[in-house]
């Protein structure tokens, strides 16, 4: 068996001496690992960096067999002075580690993963991850129903997510409810600008889903640690905000 | 045809070592044999006292024969400047270049997303409270420069926050180095980098 695609590295691990097992996200067969003999090696070790984007060619005798991917470089991410950069390379890689499933295609994941790294730790990055965020969710089959109210129908004034449904409440319909609901930032929505309280509260919230969602697919693993680290850049500064309704921390997940 | 017993088991030890396989072991051990009194003794009494006294520096994490290794005996290299390095192999490189005049600190290895590294698998706890009790001026971050190694230093760099001057190694070309065989990434690096002149 033989095909060629185009993807991003996503992790490299030695394996033996000189070869390595990579795993890429690509464009047709979803996240896929293979060999690559000489993998390990200083020639290869700039190219084999998480995110440099590949052409690959996988062989194996069989379709189910680890086969060997032959690698070319088409362009490096190597984002190593940015600290968001970074970070946001890290927890996106982690995230489609840990929750895409294996050889499985997701083309429209994979279209807003490459312009997510072409884009790691520019102006407005976070809310760009977050909006990938909801669409990794969407591709796990959990996608959220932000557009009306899930009690009124109504479109106006949605302030909170159902924890259980994923759907949208409008703030006069949650009523005594409210505090058991999630509180929903405006920026999911697209409005208003992306604030450090407005990242940790959509952030809080996909994390939820996330972990539903993974539990869904009997996946019993916390959320990576590079995450962590993301969020915890990302809504630094909220900290050292006075604890306000709107940009309240759940610990789902977190 | 087969070594005979022990030799066989020497060829086996042998092929495990790095770099190592079965064939270039079986002629390492070849070479030995013909030369017992010259490398074969020698070399079994030297392995025998290094297993027996080797041990990681209490302080930096470095190999020595005492609890102390002698760059943290050494009071010349008490400077203020802690050069921190992913192993041991970095260190030895870092000495070999006769550049730095500090101390060390080894941290046991990179921060990893995939791998579940976190900091707490790392020396970095030890090595926030050297730079206090030390009272270091500086923290030269001397990590590979892969996601992995630069993942740490800022995260490092985070911890340490302004208790102390954070600086890390330079990224770009290297001696000899020729633009036409370089990677996308370190000219871009390099680029970001440059200096007058």
């Amino acid at each position: 068996m033989e095909w060629r695609d185009e993807g991003a590295l996503l992790s490299m691990r030695r394996h033996g001496e000189s070869a390595a097992i990579i795993e890429v996200f690509t464009k047709d067969h979803g996240r896929h690992s293979g060999v690559v003999h000489g993998g390990a090696s200083r020639k290869m070790a700039a190219t084999l960096q998480p995110g440099t984007q590949l052409d690959v060619t996988w062989r194996a005798r069989l379709g189910d067999q680890l086969g060997t991917f032959a690698v070319e470089p088409l362009r490096a991410r190597a984002v190593l002075d940015s600290r968001l950069g970074l970070t946001g390379l890290n927890a996106v890689c982690a995230m489609l580690h840990l929750c895409l499933p294996d050889r499985e295609a997701h083309p429209a994941l994979w279209l807003r993963t490459m312009a997510l790294l072409d884009d790691l730790g520019s102006n407005g990055w976070g809310e760009a991850y977050l909006r990938w965020e909801m669409l990794l969710l969407e591709e796990m089959g959990f996608a959220l129903d932000l557009t009306r109210c899930a009690l009124t129908g109504s479109r106006e004034d949605l302030a909170f997510v159902s924890p259980r449904t994923g759907r949208a409440v409008g703030r006069n319909a949650a009523g005594d409810w409210a505090p058991r609901l999630l509180p929903l930032p405006p920026i999911l929505l697209g409005q208003g600008g992306a604030s450090p309280a407005e990242m940790a509260a959509g952030l809080t919230l996909c994390a939820h889903f996330l972990n539903r969602a993974l539990a869904g697919m009997d996946i019993h693993h916390p959320l990576p640690e590079a995450r962590a680290r993301l969020v915890d850049l990302l809504t630094r500064e909220v900290a050292s905000m006075p604890a306000t309704g709107e940009g309240r921390l759940h610990e789902d997940g977190e | 045809m087969d070594a005979p017993g022990n030799i066989e088991r020497l060829v086996e030890l042998m092929a495990r070592l790095p770099g190592l396989g079965p064939r270039s072991a079986r002629r390492a051990v070849l070479h030995m044999l013909k030369k017992r009194g010259q490398v074969m003794a020698p070399l079994a009494q030297v392995l025998a006292e290094v297993a027996a006294s080797a041990r990681d520096c209490a302080i930096c994490g470095n190999i020595g024969d005492s609890d102390i290794c002698p760059i943290c005996r050494d009071d010349r290299r008490a400077n203020g400047e802690i050069c921190v390095v992913e192993n041991v192999a970095d260190l030895w490189a870092m000495e070999r270049g006769g550049a730095f005049r500090g101390r060390y600190h080894v941290l046991g290895g990179t921060l990893s997303a995939l791998d579940s590294v976190g900091p707490d698998e790392l020396r970095i706890p030890k090595l926030m409270q050297r730079v206090g009790d030390e009272g270091a001026r500086e923290v030269i971050l001397a990590l590979n420069a892969t996601v992995d190694g630069q993942t740490t230093a800022h995260y490092i760099a985070d911890v340490l926050g302004d208790a102390v001057r954070v600086t890390s190694l330079a990224q770009g070309v290297p001696i000899g180095g020729e633009l036409d065989y370089l990677d996308d990434g370190t000219i871009g690096a390099a680029l970001r980098a440059r200096r007058g002149i």
